[in-house]
């Protein structure tokens, strides 16, 4: 079982650094040759960055489009952000002194994330447009991290694993030092559906994660009149004239 | 072919989300482009046989050569937030006519040949082959689609239905499926510099027309300069502007405006359109052929500023992209913004004092403004974000005494489409257009209501045919919809004037076919 979770681990973070490597390459490779942010739009770069930071932080046009949505994904995104952080104690030895700071909070983060999927479930099963748009996979991948959540929830309210022993064995995977790994089932689950989410993460639509960061509407700035914007396919067309 | 019967929407006290009724609007598609049309732009006269594979492999060249497309395709979460955004579903209830199904028609026929997942577990993840069907859903919903790029405002990555429908236009032109309307007009466009094909003889005797009216009306020699070498500003307007209402009293404005600010300018022969249906069929190559033409005539004529007339997505390619696809423009006087809006203009004369207004000249009218998707999300006027929604309200302002906004969900970046822009301007969608103006219907009738409001202005020819041809269907009138130059035209304070009444223009002349073409 160590061993066998042990590949699979690496065989996961492969698939997830090398699948996403070779997305955001091709999406920085592409080229925008045409300025098309929505407007209004920030004027300079810095105010891009500030556009954009609201969107990944407070979700802005998600919150001028639907309350509910905003709510459910915003307690999702950010439940999710906090138990992610709080899991950082389990591959740093000793635990940095502001990961033990957020413990309590993550450890309750991840109830509102959990609320937060099952809003955005029940909108997907309720609410008619919603249900016309979804394909199996829409909600499955719901159900896989609702079923991430759960278990985890399970393992810090009810049905405590080995912690020490688990940590260990992260550990030593960070060091390829494959160490004794426990098999309650619950952690097992848990574990599993963690690598199946990271394999298909590249593959999946939860490539928005890198995609927002690309998206012209939103990162380009607004100045065309004064700086002449052209892709090299575009001189290429012109030269050839 | 006769237009069927159809049900006008219902005018609701406030806006609802309609339950989806699904293919409520399958049978609605254009015409497709005959051969010559075809041709005359580069593409295959007919559906070739082997277009399956053709528009397959475009789709791929497309997701290289645009980041937006390749972005978008691969974002979406299916979180619902652009469901109830586009004015096309909430006027034809047709599911397909949501923002994310439209795109999901282009979607799954990428993912299933384009994505791992889409390739191996098609039906897991709404992937599809491309049929005949697929297709024929394409055609008819790419051209329900008016690129008002409404959706993109509230979707969390501001995925832009408006880049994939280009996109699937551009495919199905490639392998001979392009539509009527759009190549006709492109067509005519790229021969004789304008949609309506009017040849130079035309404009001038309309334009001579234009300047006995106006002296008639006010005892001032106005000049409608044509191909006037060495003047200041060469001003490019759609061809609408020449001849359609109310497009052409908000020409007549623009030519007052120039005369009391004592500003040379001249319109081109040559570049006599500003519009280009280039950008609706998603084709760089064809708009950029159009936006050369105002390049050359610019340096033909020898002016120092290029100035656009009101026309909405001719605003977005002239400030968005006329610098990218025809600059640079370092040859024009540098001191002013390269293009400028008229509206920039005009505001910019009334701040300094240059031009003086009696606003009692448009007492007659009660105003609202409609802001135009193209003007008020894919481009600015002035020098501060959001400019496109204050320099026309405080024109309108200044010309008027009595002016009230629409709600706030239906203006400025909320605005709703008037339903024929993006290239569906067209006899043959008229049930579309009519359908798909109702959120805009219904926000006007609220303030019709509450404010008393007797007239909408508006600063795109597309809107401007739009609303004089689907008012009726409304129980508004035609000529409720104005210039935003007309209201200046009727306000400014010409030096020299001898007669202070300007009564409303009207004319019962229905160009509004005409108008279409021209828009």
């Amino acid at each position: 079982m160590s061993i066998l979770f042990a590949i699979l681990f690496y065989a996961a973070t492969a698939i997830l650094v090398f699948g996403l490597a070779y997305r955001i390459r091709k999406y920085i490779k592409t080229p925008a040759p045409l300025k098309i942010p929505t407007t209004p739009a920030p004027t300079t770069t810095s105010g891009v960055a500030f556009r954009m930071f609201k969107e990944i932080t407070i979700f802005e046009s998600l919150f001028k489009s639907n309350k509910w949505i905003w709510l459910f994904g915003w307690l999702f995104h950010f439940g999710l952000f906090l138990v992610l952080l709080r899991h950082l104690r389990y591959f740093t030895d000793p635990v940095w002194w502001w990961v033990a700071l957020i413990q309590p909070f993550g450890k309750y983060a991840s109830i509102a994330m959990l609320v937060g999927l099952g809003g955005l479930l029940l909108r997907r099963i309720v609410v008619d447009r919603v249900r016309y748009i979804s394909a199996p996979s829409d909600y499955l991948m719901l159900l896989l991290i609702i079923g991430i959540g759960a278990t985890g929830v399970l393992m810090t309210f009810v049905t405590h694993t080995d912690i020490v022993t688990l940590k260990s064995y992260l550990l030593g995977l960070m060091v390829f030092d494959i160490r004794t790994m426990p098999t309650d089932i619950v952690l097992v689950i848990h574990l599993s559906l963690v690598i199946l989410l990271m394999a298909i993460f590249p593959i999946s639509k939860l490539l928005h994660a890198p995609g927002v960061f690309f998206s012209p509407t939103r990162n380009q700035v607004d100045n065309p009149r004064e700086k002449r914007h052209i892709s090299a396919w575009a001189i290429k067309l012109e030269s050839s004239k | 072919m006769a237009v069927a019967k159809f049900d006008v929407p219902e005018l609701k006290e406030y806006p609802i989300i309609p339950k989806l009724q699904k293919d409520a609007m399958a049978h609605s598609a254009p015409y497709v482009a005959k051969e010559e049309f075809q041709t005359k732009l580069g593409y295959p006269g007919e559906l070739i046989d082997n277009w399956k594979e053709v528009a397959i492999e475009k789709m791929g060249e497309l997701t290289n050569k645009y980041r937006s497309l390749s972005v978008y395709l691969d974002s979406c979460v299916k979180c619902g937030a652009c469901t109830d955004k586009c004015h096309y579903y909430l006027g034809t209830t047709d599911p397909k006519n949501m923002p994310v199904a439209r795109q999901d028609l282009f979607r799954k026929v990428y993912r299933r040949y384009y994505t791992l997942a889409g390739k191996i577990v098609p039906k897991l993840v709404g992937a599809e082959d491309l049929t005949e069907e697929v297709l024929d859903d394409w055609y008819t919903y790419f051209h329900q689609c008016s690129q008002c790029r409404r959706c993109s405002v509230y979707c969390p990555y501001g995925i832009d239905t408006a880049e994939i429908s280009m996109a699937a236009r551009e495919i199905m032109d490639t392998v001979g499926k392009g539509q009527k309307y759009c190549n006709e007009i492109i067509g005519k466009a790229q021969v004789l510099g304008n949609n309506l094909g009017l040849p130079e003889p035309a404009l001038i005797d309309t334009l001579e027309g234009l300047e006995e009216d106006i002296e008639d009306e006010t005892g001032v020699q106005v000049k409608m300069p044509l191909d006037v070498k060495g003047a200041d500003v060469l001003l490019i307007t759609p061809s609408a502007d020449f001849f359609a209402e109310p497009h052409i009293d908000g020409l007549i404005g623009y030519a007052k405006v120039f005369h009391e600010a004592g500003i040379s300018w001249t319109m081109s022969s040559y570049a006599s359109e500003a519009a280009n249906f280039g950008m609706f069929i998603g084709s760089y190559e064809n708009m950029q052929k159009l936006a050369l033409r105002i390049r050359q005539a610019a340096l033909d004529l020898g002016v120092k500023r290029i100035v656009f007339g009101e026309c909405g997505h001719a605003w977005r390619v002239a400030y968005s992209f006329l610098n990218t696809l025809a600059g640079p423009f370092d040859f024009l006087d540098q001191n002013y913004p390269v293009p400028q809006h008229i509206c920039e203009v005009t505001h910019g004369l009334i701040q300094d004092g240059t031009i003086k207004l009696d606003k009692s000249g448009n007492d007659h009218m009660t105003l609202t403004y409609h802001d135009s998707c193209n003007v008020a999300r894919a481009s600015r006027m002035g020098d501060t974000p959001g400019g496109q929604f204050t320099i026309p309200r405080d024109i309108i302002r200044a010309s008027c005494n009595n002016f009230y906004d629409m709600p706030e969900h239906s203006i400025k970046e909320g605005t709703y489409c008037c339903g024929g822009g993006g290239g569906l301007l067209t006899d043959d969608l008229i049930e579309l257009r009519v359908k798909g103006a109702m959120p805009r219907m219904q926000a006007l009738k609220q303030v019709t209501e509450q404010n008393g409001v007797t007239h909408m202005a508006a600063i795109c020819a597309i809107c401007k045919s739009q609303f004089s041809k689907i008012f009726p269907y409304y129980d508004f009138q035609m000529d409720q919809i104005v210039s935003v130059h007309q209201l200046v035209s009727n306000a400014i304070v010409l030096t020299g004037q001898t007669d202070g009444e300007s009564d409303e223009e009207n004319s019962d002349n229905d160009d509004s076919k005409d108008a279409e073409q021209a828009a």
